[in-house]
């Protein structure tokens, strides 16, 4: 267990000495978001009765940037020491690969969480917005932080080199998450893009998440839980047989 | 006793390299072992193997008894290893890394023989700045320290002074020896051959992915054929018959190779013959060096 603590506990010093611009940024870029969105489409646009449409926006963009940072955290991470060649002080000592892969996920679980929440709380300022189910949000937000943490983790391990790992986030990542819902409701799309979008993960993350907070949701939450756990069980075992059989880690 | 390092038979291919090609080799605990060879020769490799860095294509590698993939987590805590490459994390002190590296061995109160490290390789100073502010020598020595905060049994050392000024290697080796005498096991390769010379006691030169040379250092030097007599000749002349066995020397100086020491008086009695005083004379032991061109040349 001290491996894992140490390892997470690096991965957190990792980000938090630099949290100028692993969590101040991100929330920045989220409330310029809310700005914008909520200026232009206030009053014009209502997807569930009686909630305002900024209302609406603020738990979308948190879990947007809790996911987009998790991926980021792990990613880039991986990315780094791979590069500069530090990562044989990860690989040399013994730690198990279940440690090696935890670590890597409760951290950027954790700095997702932080932008996440602070996106949410510099928001109620402005807007009041209800949690009547915070297990259901907190649940979501886990798994969420946990898939985009793996997700970012066997990104960083298959990347050879920055660019790609950019290409990854930027034609995979972003439009996933954007297309997810974030700015609107599915049930506003026609009948062949909300097909579309029921395939995309990231749409049950961000509408589970969502119902935490609305008591209302475009699938049942129920539904939204099992994709988003299956798809954690799934990419945890992914990114385990990886850690395991050292893929394009030990050569 | 298990083998501080057990190498059988092993291979590894990298494309159209043979890196290790049949590598046997055993190091036994408390030696001072050196790692020789050519660059690309196979030392790294090996090293990787041993350090689970690399997975050999197949072969028997063990470390302390313990296999290095069926029982990785006994064999890395077994070994401690100084990397060629001069890597470091950008983000941390030098107290920083070597608690998070303790931690990785999951020591968590380590404190005290951080201290001890650190003030060994005279880091005291710089214990808590950045690893970026460090110079390459500095940043040397906290590798150095990494491979030792979990006090391993066996310790192997890649190229450790290379770009190294005098005074850290003598430092660093004087440390080496120390912990060698306290029971550690030392691998060590350098291109330095005389450091070789003078710490380890038994050597194995790779070349080729292959051990071609594997023997106690004295055996080493006692295996180079033939003797070199350093000359100061007045007129600085050769007999031809002589000059034949010339080789290059120091300036001013000539450099004779002959096979025997009973081949002296003959030498001296062509030179008196040819007019030539001899002003200075010096017999050249064989070092390591010669060996070692010796046996690179030869296979």
């Amino acid at each position: 267990m001290t491996g894992f603590r140490t390892l997470l506990y690096k991965e957190m010093l990792r980000f938090w000495k630099v949290s100028f611009q692993t969590v101040a940024a991100p929330i920045i870029t989220a409330l310029l978001y809310l700005l914008v969105f909520s200026h232009v489409l206030a009053g014009r646009v209502e997807v569930y009765p009686g909630v305002s449409y900024t209302a609406f926006l603020i738990p979308g963009l948190a879990m947007m940037s809790l996911l987009q940072n998790a991926f980021a955290n792990s990613s880039s991470s991986m990315i780094q020491s791979k590069v500069t060649g530090n990562i044989i002080f990860v690989l040399l000592p013994p730690l198990s690969h279940a440690e090696f892969y935890w670590a890597y996920i409760v951290a950027a679980v954790v700095r997702g969480l932080m932008v996440g929440l602070g996106v949410f709380s510099v928001t109620l300022v402005t807007v009041a917005v209800p949690v009547p189910h915070p297990f259901w949000a907190l649940v979501f937000a886990l798994l969420g932080g946990g898939i985009l943490g793996a997700l970012g983790l066997i990104a960083g391990i298959w990347a050879d080199k920055f660019d790609q790992l950019a290409t990854f986030q930027n034609f995979v990542i972003v439009p996933l998450t954007f297309l997810a819902g974030v700015f609107y409701s599915i049930h506003s799309l026609p009948p062949f893009w909300q097909a579309v979008s029921h395939l995309n993960p990231f749409f049950y993350m961000i509408d589970g998440f969502r119902f935490g907070f609305f008591n209302a949701s475009d699938v049942p939450p129920t539904t939204s839980l099992v994709v988003v756990a299956v798809c954690f069980a799934a990419l945890s075992f992914t990114a385990l047989q990886m850690i395991k059989r050292g893929w394009k880690l030990r050569h | 006793m298990a083998a501080a390092i057990e190498v059988r038979q092993a291979y590894k291919r990298y494309g159209d390299v043979q890196a290790l090609d049949g590598v046997d080799l055993e190091v036994r605990p408390g030696e001072f072992f050196a790692l020789l060879g050519p660059n690309g020769a196979g030392k790294t490799t090996l090293i990787s193997v041993l350090a689970g860095l690399a997975r050999a294509d197949r072969g028997d590698v063990r470390v302390m008894g313990f296999d290095v993939r069926e029982n990785y987590r006994e064999a890395r805590r077994a070994l401690g290893v100084v990397p060629q490459e001069l890597v470091f994390d950008p983000f941390f002190t030098v107290r920083e890394t070597l608690r998070i590296q303790s931690g990785y061995f999951g020591l968590r109160s380590n404190d005290a023989w951080i201290d001890e490290v650190i003030e060994r390789l005279d880091l005291t100073a710089k214990a808590n700045a950045n690893m970026r502010a460090l110079s390459g020598g500095m940043k040397r020595r906290v590798l150095v320290a990494q491979a030792l905060v979990h006090k391993p049994p066996v310790i192997i050392l890649d190229e450790p002074t290379a770009g190294v000024d005098v005074e850290l290697r003598q430092g660093l080796w004087e440390f080496v020896r120390q912990l060698n005498a306290a029971g550690h096991t030392i691998v060590l390769t350098t291109h330095y051959l005389e450091e070789a010379e003078t710490l380890c006691s038994r050597v194995a030169m790779l070349k080729n992915g292959r051990v071609v040379a594997l023997d106690t250092t004295r055996n080493l030097l006692a295996g180079v054929s033939g003797i070199h007599l350093k000359l100061k000749l007045d007129p600085d002349r050769l007999p031809p018959a002589l000059a034949q066995h010339s080789v290059p020397g120091p300036d001013g100086y000539r450099v004779l190779a002959i096979q025997r020491h009973a081949d002296i008086p003959d030498l001296m009695i062509a030179l008196r013959e040819e007019g030539v005083t001899v002003q200075e004379l010096e017999l050249v032991q064989p070092d390591l060096e010669e060996a070692f061109v010796q046996i690179m040349g030869r296979r």
